[in-house]
């Protein structure tokens, strides 16, 4: 026990404290932030990402709104993938299931960098997917270097090109405009990708919740006429409501820290999350304060959504 | 008989059309990575959906393997550095989680209670926010760009300790009793008896900590900044965000994500039965 106590607490416990001392300073990597190689200015990191009207404040900004259409539109959608692939496979007329699911829970063993390499590759601006659509007559994007916000685009369909004058105030140095936008284009590959890989993991979770369900309820309400979408209504879903919130649960904590495929799309307003500014502040830009704070800033956030959704929907097991 | 014994044909036909569709959708994105590795760059780029290289060339694998002048990426050396790290980070999980489960599984100890959910909480910190804090320590311990700064601050993760606990929390006590009761100590009875019984439980942790260390990024991201100690991950990455100055070749990049994909695979193939087990055990921590 101890030898493994040592090492979480040399590793993780006391980082995190040093970090958030970093996180009070304006350091530059190189000399040591503990001998005078850092200049403590309070939490004047905060101050410049919160409440300073700059460059600084627009970034993160911008981070926390990619973010937000990321989690807003991966969390839905790998959860109704994971349950319809689970349901799917759960349907005992059907042969060769167990060679499906290994299909599909594939991707979620392989390494992040290896399938967002084949990924970027697919949404090339003459990669298999633009060929793809192709074929059916339309006309892809040049994806991965596409900024604009899908919102945006959708508004242009019915003749809205471009931003109305009540939208250009600004909120955070980005104007109202620019916050509805909704993912960009770029964006919009890298949640086709995290769906991809995170679905068949938790399509396993909802498999094991679906073989936990008591098959003599589900053949009353057979008997009783209920049809099959009115069984998995009123019969199924509710009883995978633990593994329901678990997913959802999940699914939120790990879509806030989005960062490896978001390095492999390198620095792009389009794409930039809060994890990746953090990096590119400190160990690119050399403002490990500023990279600390916002760090700090994602913990936060984090901690009070897991708390906020536990209110609301609880913990699934006690009720 | 039940009340739905039959299913009709025509709604059987419509899942395995749906399981069909979904598997090329799961597993066709690995066969047009593994046919592009054997294109030419321009073939590549212009037919990237079809499955069958046309010129078919040995170019992009001659250059991963070195056995041109031209060898495109330093891939023997990322390879070796990934052997070397996750053999090491999974020898030490496979020790020291197992160790620690057993401990809080078995052992009274004042405190036993707060450190199982120091665990917990440790878990429970997200993976964004250590970024910083690891770089920081490994630089004041001097450990920065060297092996043990990749290994040490993962030798130890607190989801093995949670999986290996329920393993043992499920192994029953009388064997135990008796090896004590026969003289053995501690250690002794840990090693002879709960180890052997805990099989099961290893091989799961052993598999998951190659997986894990295998996949690792973003620790060796900040704990090197030197070429010569990059991974598979972290080479793979910096040479293809352009900061090892090479373009988008595609053939050459995706042959060596995909031969970097293959040990994880292998594993995953033979033992997929312990894969399913540990991600259920994984999540019913959360």
């Amino acid at each position: 026990m101890l030898p493994a106590l040592a090492v979480l607490i040399i590793f993780l416990v006391v980082p995190i404290g040093l970090a958030f001392y970093v996180s009070l300073t304006r350091w530059d990597g190189l000399s040591s932030p503990f001998g005078g190689g850092a200049k403590f200015i309070g939490f004047d990191n905060y101050k410049s990402l919160l409440t300073v009207d700059n460059l600084t404040r627009q970034n993160f900004a911008t981070s926390i709104r990619n973010n937000f259409y990321f989690v807003l539109f991966v969390v839905p959608l790998q959860t109704a993938l994971a349950l319809f692939l689970a349901v799917l496979l759960n349907n005992r007329f059907l042969r060769g299931r167990s060679y499906f699911r290994t299909a599909f829970f594939f991707p979620s063993v392989t390494s992040s960098i290896a399938t967002t390499l084949v990924f970027l590759f697919l949404f090339s601006g003459g990669g298999a997917v633009n060929q793809l659509l192709g074929y059916v007559g339309l006309h892809g994007p040049n994806w991965t270097a596409d900024s604009r916000g899908v919102f945006h685009q959708a508004l242009g369909v019915v003749g809205v090109d471009s931003a109305p004058g009540w939208s250009q105030h600004e909120f955070f140095n980005l104007s109202w405009w620019d916050w509805f936008s909704g993912p960009s284009v770029a964006m919009v590959v890298i949640i086709t990708l995290v769906v991809w890989t995170t679905s068949g993991t938790f399509m396993l979770m909802f498999l094991a919740g679906l073989q936990n369900i008591n098959e003599e309820v589900l053949e009353a309400s057979e008997v009783d006429g209920a049809t099959a979408w009115q069984r998995f209504r009123l019969v199924t879903l509710p009883m995978l409501r633990p593994t329901l919130i678990l997913v959802l649960t999940l699914g939120l904590i790990s879509t806030w820290q989005v960062f490896d495929q978001i390095y492999l799309t390198g620095n792009n307003p389009a794409t930039i999350t809060p994890a990746y500014l953090s990096y590119n502040q400190s160990f690119q830009n050399s403002a490990f304060g500023i990279g600390a704070a916002i760090a700090f800033l994602l913990f936060a956030l984090i901690i009070l959504l897991a708390a906020l959704q536990r209110r609301l929907v609880g913990t699934g097991e006690d009720d | 008989m039940s009340a739905h014994s039959y299913s009709p044909p025509w709604r059987r036909g419509i899942g395995y059309a749906l399981l069909i569709f979904f598997a090329v959708v799961f597993i066709g994105p690995f066969l047009i990575q593994l046919a592009t590795s054997f294109k030419t760059d321009a073939d590549a780029a212009n037919n990237s959906l079809s499955l069958i290289p046309h010129p078919a060339t040995l170019s992009a694998w001659e250059r991963i393997f070195g056995f041109t002048e031209n060898a495109g990426i330093p891939f023997g050396r990322w390879l070796t550095n990934s052997i070397i790290v996750a053999t090491f980070i999974t020898l030490g999980r496979v020790f020291l989680d197992s160790l620690a489960g057993y401990a809080l599984a078995r052992l009274r100890f004042p405190g036993r209670q707060a450190v199982f959910w120091g665990v917990l909480g440790i878990l429970a910190v997200p993976g964004a926010v250590l970024l910083i804090p690891r770089f920081l320590v490994l630089k004041e311990l001097t450990l920065f760009n060297t092996y043990p700064g990749m290994i040490l601050p993962i030798v130890v993760d607190a989801a093995g300790i949670f999986l290996m606990r329920q393993f043992f929390v499920n192994i029953p006590t009388t064997m135990e009793e008796a090896a004590r009761i026969d003289g053995a100590g501690v250690f002794r009875t840990y090693w002879s008896v709960i180890l052997p019984m805990a099989r099961p439980g290893l091989i799961t942790l052993t598999i998951l900590s190659f997986q894990g260390s295998w996949n690792e990024f973003q620790l060796f991201l900040v704990s090197t900044s030197d070429p010569k100690y990059n991974t598979l991950t972290t080479g793979l990455a910096k040479f293809s965000s352009g900061q090892l100055g090479a373009g988008t070749q595609y053939p050459l990049t995706l042959g060596a994500a995909l031969l970097s994909t293959i040990p994880v695979a292998i594993v995953f193939f033979a033992f997929q039965r312990h894969f399913i087990g540990g991600q259920l055990a994984a999540a019913v921590k959360g």
